[in-house]
């Protein structure tokens, strides 16, 4: 009886918010229009980075606060990441202030088409404009052909887009860039206007195009550079309050271009190193954080000997090789391990609680994880750990045991998947923790070695013989 | 210094000083044993050595895996393909077992080490407890001076230490040490007669023959020395409790151990102890009656029994022939049968042969093994028999025994190393002993005491010689302490000696003489002490898979073994089958997880025959043999281009040997010129034909123009050749390991001879064209 007036609320609420939130949608999806679009996609990695810069006016009458992006199925599930942000300014003084991006639903996008909203700073008014520039990183996104190639060929890979930017609003007018590696380029799907000029390949212009307007274009070209991915990379951060930051990596690596097959001959590998296995690579580059220490580099069998630290007062930079060269589809393990001086990551918060500031993401260079798992493992005694990081993450606690634990640490597991370098911005992680948790291990140690003493004592003192 | 200040009192506190030097002491040497075999760690990384010890890591890691029953019951398709292996029945499961336990014990703890550290550091550790129980031993025979010396001598022995520094983990690691707590527990009942100290004994010796083949030296020692005491008048009820509940418990307990089973009773390496045991048996009821009846009847009696019981024996010694030969065996096992005549095994059994530390040693390995030792242990025998005790009698057969052995096996140079060590401590400290005596004697401001604290003291002396030159130079203010304090502890254990007191007053040597004495013997302890360090550092340190060259431009590593092993286990099918020669298969098996056709264990003659005819035979024959097992991936290792000298090419005899012991198609001189051995360009065709060739030299010309062999110091005979069933899919950065995988079949499409002969066309073209030219 007198729960209806609890539902009633709520229902109005949704009534009330539909209301007002229905004609803000259909004023933002209809009432804009992008001016100008120009599109330069990036192919020179197999981290395909998309520069997009959308000039946005406001037809409408009513003021809209967002823009949508809309991406093709195919490309949602290999976008790693959006950014967006508003430029003002004129060239030289250009200034950029990020916005704030999510994914969104909307109702009339056809055949699965995904969107992600922009809130721009200000609203736009009737007749104004704004320049957005956008950044979205596809990963997984080059398909190999030949699928399976020698070691004397070279990569070719498929890249399949749209001429035409896919886009909820009318487009007034386009151009599309595709950087390539390299001047080899086998086929492009021609859409009129569209040429091509040593490594870079233009769409457009393209004029009036309507929203949702999709044209495909493939482009087979040679792509040589090393398709290092992670399959798997779980990175252990242990805090002491001794003093050291442990982190552990274990990385799966594989090479992910087209697949090596037939022989392997070490001896053209060794002797022409240009002409054969160019799209296998076997030198990795790990960015570190300054006055890194005790590095090591292992996998399950031992000791890896071939690496290379540098560090300097800025950065630490390892350089690596796996055991063998990666051919494509090769597959490696391995382990790489270094401490941190405690002071540069571990902070105090106003509020008493403590805080890890580390970096998020892989520290190799140019590579794609699939799957990022992430763990701190926070000191015994910890209590009451939050994580606090820029984008979405699935966040659950376990517990460790590690020396001489009773209680067990509390350990922040941060998984994330389709992670690239652009990942690699600070997170923290606050938890409070009382000091005397510190003194546990030793104590323990000493009075277990006194008792003993003790007991050893009361042994040679004690007369044991049944006989007298 | 208040004991010196109360000459005649204070025995409590100089005892309990001692007692805690001693321990101090002790704890050095434990701590010296562990740090020197760190050499292997520090120089190149903590890793398993070798091959069986990786045989032995991968049961470790099964066993923390899954659990004790599991590893009962473990079948082991991995290995030995088609066939496998039963693990829980055919392993020696001591060391498994030790470091099983002190990895669960660990983690009881929350201390969370990995298998392979624990691995790693078990032959360290229980050359401590070996060293500790080299004491213990040395203590009942001669006291606790020469108990030390020898510890410190045990602690750092070359022999030893080859076999037990950081990550040599394998069976001898921990068998060392059970072996001379085995003898310290013996020697303990037979000096105390208790049998508290018996039932530890036979549970010490349980522990041995879990640990490792080599119990059967104890079972066949302790029933020779049982014996030598009986003829030698020296039966008592000491002796008895000594060694009868050894033989039953024993005996009991090591057929439990599924490895052993039924060849507790019914092998002949076993057969001393039962026969010696009857002979205690007999011996026991003589004293017996010869204790309740008069002399006069016992002489009667002895006649009757001596009559009767010669027909009995002989009776006896018949069923136990007949035995001998019935039993599964044959009575003795090949490697055993080796022990007794050197050159069966080269002999007959070439499987054996092949491994080089079933060869005899040579002069110079007894020097670089035992070292100094070698010279004193003569000096120990002497000692041991003044006076002769049962302890010390035991040690003497102990040394004469092992000193036999190791002459007929290399290998067994580490059971000769405890003997040497315990003979040459006491040696030393009697050395020592003498010396300090003398020296004491004549000094006028000491002379006013006994010449018992000077004994017993000097005996301490020498022990902080030893760990102070190795280890830590802390102790040099506590040496003056030893004098007065530890002269009463060995009292009590020592009784023998009290009645040559007279004697030994008078044998005092002239004291510049013993001065000089004293320091020539401890040059001659740095000596040993210096080599021992060089040996652990330099010679017995290097774990075989990874390898290290200096030259000019800095050190280089050589990691193609694990390369290679890598690479198979992450770019070949987790079923595929790997074929090697049996040197690598517990490498393979436990660094590549990959499936192999032999393996370290050779228990299938036949099967490695198979394995070395195929590596024997032209490319086609092979082919056809690695493609009935199932083989998708062929290893071998190759060290021509950096000039590896273990590789296939120089076992490849061995192969050919092995492989026509079973197949006699496979003829040795075929593969020689003029008997000699040789792939050069006067090598045989037969030679230059087989797959090894093929394997190891594909395109080898092309490195650097003239094919030249750095192993073999010269060019090789065929240089130019293709592959026609195999193709090369992995060679490692310094060429030491190639890995081919063998084609797919030919499709059967055609008629017989059409296929044979476009195959013998497809030999010329390339492989490439070969696969092209299916689908039409």
């Amino acid at each position: 009886m007198e729960e209806q007036p609890h539902f009633r609320v709520p229902l109005s609420l949704l009534l009330f918010l539909s209301l007002f939130l229905l004609p803000t949608s259909f004023s933002s999806t209809h009432d804009l229009q992008i001016l100008n679009a120009e599109r330069r996609i990036d192919l020179t990695s197999h981290i395909i980075k998309v520069y997009l810069t959308l000039k946005v006016e406001n037809l409408g009458t009513s003021p809209a606060s967002e823009v949508h992006l809309a991406f093709s199925p195919a490309e949602a599930e290999h976008l790693a990441i959006v950014k967006a942000a508003a430029t003002s300014g004129k060239r030289k003084k250009k200034t950029y202030i990020p916005l704030d991006v999510k994914s969104a639903e909307l109702p009339d996008g056809p055949n699965g088409t995904k969107f992600f909203t922009v809130t721009l700073l200000t609203s736009l008014n009737k007749g104004e404009t704004a320049t957005l520039e956008v950044l979205y990183i596809l990963t997984h996104s080059l398909e190999p052909f030949p699928v399976e190639i020698t070691q004397s060929e070279s990569q070719l890979v498929y890249f399949r887009d749209s001429a035409i930017l896919l886009s909820p609003y009318h487009v007034k007018e386009q151009t599309t860039f595709i950087k390539t590696p390299s001047t080899r380029v086998e086929s492009f799907t021609v859409v009129d206007p569209a040429k091509r000029a040593g490594t870079e390949l233009k769409y457009g212009p393209y004029e009036d195009q309507p929203p949702y307007s999709y044209s495909p274009v493939l482009v087979h070209f040679e792509n040589n550079n090393p398709f290092a991915v992670v399959e798997e990379l779980e990175r252990e951060i242990e805090i002491s309050h001794w003093g050291n930051v442990q982190v552990t990596e274990r990385y799966r690596l594989v090479h992910a271009g087209a697949r090596h097959k037939g022989a392997f001959s070490r001896v053209e590998y060794q002797t022409r190193p240009d002409a054969t296995g160019v799209s296998s690579f076997k030198h990795l580059l790990a960015k570190l954080p300054p006055k890194v220490h005790s590095v090591y580099y292992r996998d399950e069998i031992g000791n890896v000997s071939t690496s290379n630290l540098r560090t300097d007062y800025r950065k630490s930079e390892l350089e690596f090789q796996p055991r063998y060269p990666l051919f494509g589809g090769w597959k490696s393990t391995f382990v790489i391990g270094y401490g941190l001086p405690l002071q540069d990551f571990l902070f105090e918060s106003p509020d008493g609680r403590r805080y890890l500031n580390f970096t998020f993401g892989c520290p190799l260079t140019q590579t794609v994880v699939d799957k990022l798992i992430l763990k701190v493992v926070l000191p015994e005694g910890s209590k009451d750990p939050t994580a606090v990081i820029p984008f979405q993450v699935d966040q659950h606690l376990e517990i460790k045991y590690s020396y001489l634990d009773v209680i067990g640490r509390t350990v922040v597991v941060l998984e994330k998947s389709n992670v690239v370098p652009e990942h690699n911005v600070p997170f923290q992680v606050y938890y409070t923790f009382n000091p005397i948790f510190m003194l546990a291990e030793p104590l323990m140690l000493s009075i277990a070695i006194f008792l003993f003493f003790v007991a050893s004592v009361s042994y040679l003192h004690a007369d044991l013989s049944i006989r007298k | 210094m208040a004991a010196s200040d109360a000459p005649n009192g204070d025995v409590l506190i100089r005892n309990a000083f001692g007692s805690v030097l001693a321990f101090l002491i002790l704890l050095l040497i434990g701590v010296l044993a562990f740090s020197i075999r760190l050499f292997s760690v520090i120089k190149y990384e903590s890793v398993i050595h070798e091959f069986d010890p990786y045989f032995n890591y991968r049961v470790t890691q099964f066993l923390t895996k899954n659990g004790i029953y599991d590893f009962w019951n473990w079948f082991d398709d991995r290995t030995w393909y088609p066939l496998g292996r039963v693990i829980g029945g055919t392993v020696y499961p001591g060391l498994t077992l030790t470091a099983g336990t002190l990895y669960w014990f660990l983690h009881s703890l929350n201390i969370p080490l990995s298998v392979e550290t624990v691995c790693v550091f078990t032959a360290p550790i229980f050359s401590a407890f070996a060293s500790w129980a080299t004491f213990l031993l040395t203590k009942e025979v001669k006291g606790v001076g020469a108990g030390l010396t020898a510890a410190a001598l045990l602690a750092m022995v070359p022999s030893y230490i080859s076999r037990s520094v950081a990550g040599s983990y394998d069976n001898e690691a921990v068998a060392i040490f059970a072996l001379i707590f085995t003898f310290y527990l013996y020697i303990k009942t037979l000096n105390t007669g208790s049998l508290f100290y018996a039932t530890l004994n036979s549970l010490s010796y349980f522990y041995m023959v879990c640990s490792w083949g080599g119990y059967t030296f104890i079972i066949n020692l302790i029933p020779m020395h049982v014996l030598l005491c009986i003829v030698t008048g020296r039966y008592s009820s000491r002796l008895y409790i000594a060694y009868a509940p050894l033989v039953v418990l024993g005996t009991l307990l090591a057929a439990l151990v599924p490895v052993v089973g039924f060849n507790a009773v019914m092998t002949s390496e076993h057969f001393a102890s039962f026969l010696v045991f009857i002979i205690i048996h007999v011996v026991a009821l003589v004293y017996y009656i010869k204790g309740i009846l008069s002399p006069k009847m016992f002489k009667v009696a002895l006649a009757l029994v001596v009559s009767i019981g010669l027909a009995v024996c002989c009776a006896m010694v018949a069923v136990i022939i007949a035995l001998v030969a019935s039993s599964p065996t044959k009575g003795w096992s090949g490697r055993s049968l080796s022990l007794l005549d050197p050159t069966y095994a080269s002999k007959y059994i070439p499987i054996i042969a092949s491994v080089s530390e079933h060869q005899p040693p040579t002069w110079p390995s007894y020097f670089m093994d035992i070292n100094v030792l070698a010279f004193l242990i003569p000096a120990g025998i002497i000692a041991c028999f003044s006076p002769l005790s049962d302890a010390s009698l035991f040690a003497v057969l102990y040394i004469v025994l092992s000193v036999y052995f190791s002459g007929v096996m290399v290998r067994l140079m580490l059971v000769l190393a405890p003997a040497a060590c315990i003979l040459s401590g006491i040696a030393l400290s009697q050395a020592f002993d003498v010396f300090t005596r003398s020296i004491k004697f004549q000094l006028p401001s000491l002379s006013d005491h006994s010449h018992i604290d000077a004994r017993d003291a000097s005996s301490e002396n020498i022990v902080p010689d030893d760990t102070i030159k190795t280890d830590k130079s802390e102790d040099t203010p506590k040496e003056r302490m030893t004098k007065r304090s530890k002269k009463k502890e060995k009292e009590p254990v020592e009784k023998p000696p009290t009645k040559f007191q007279i004697k030994k007053r008078l044998s005092v040597l002239p004291f510049e003489a013993s001065i000089i004495a004293v320091i020539l013997l401890v040059l001659l302890v740095a000596f040993y002490v210096v080599h021992c360090v060089w040996a652990a550092a330099e010679a017995y340190s290097a774990p075989s898979i990874v390898l290290t060259s200096h030259s000019n431009d800095g050190l280089h590593v050589f990691d193609d073994f694990r390369e290679a092993y890598a690479w198979l286990s992450h770019n070949t099918d987790v079923d595929d089958k790997v074929a090697s020669w049996w040197d690598y298969g517990y490498q393979t098996t436990a660094m590549a997880n990959r499936t192999v056709i032999v393996d370290n264990n050779t228990w299938n003659n036949t099967h490695i025959a198979t394995v070395g005819t195929a590596m024997s035979s032209p490319e086609k024959a092979a082919w056809e043999i690695f493609h009935s097992l199932d083989v998708k991936y062929v290893l071998v290792v190759f060290g021509g281009l950096v000039g590896y000298p273990s590789d296939d090419i120089n076992k490849f005899l061995w192969m050919v040997r092995i492989g026509g012991g079973v197949f006699p198609h496979i003829k040795e001189p075929d593969y020689l010129r003029d008997g000699q051995y040789r792939i050069d360009s006067m090598a045989t065709p037969t030679m230059l034909n087989c797959l090894m060739y093929k394997l190891s030299y594909y395109r080898f010309v092309e490195t650097d123009g003239k094919a030249f062999d750095r192993v073999r110091r010269t060019e090789i005979g065929k240089k130019y050749f293709k592959l026609t069933h195999f193709e090369e899919v992995f060679t490692t950065h310094h060429w030491m390991v190639r890995i081919y995988k063998l084609k797919p079949p030919k499709n059967r499409i055609r008629g017989k001879n059409k296929k044979s002969k476009s195959k013998t066309s497809s030999t010329t073209t390339s492989k490439r064209k070969g696969t092209r030219r299916n689908p039409f």
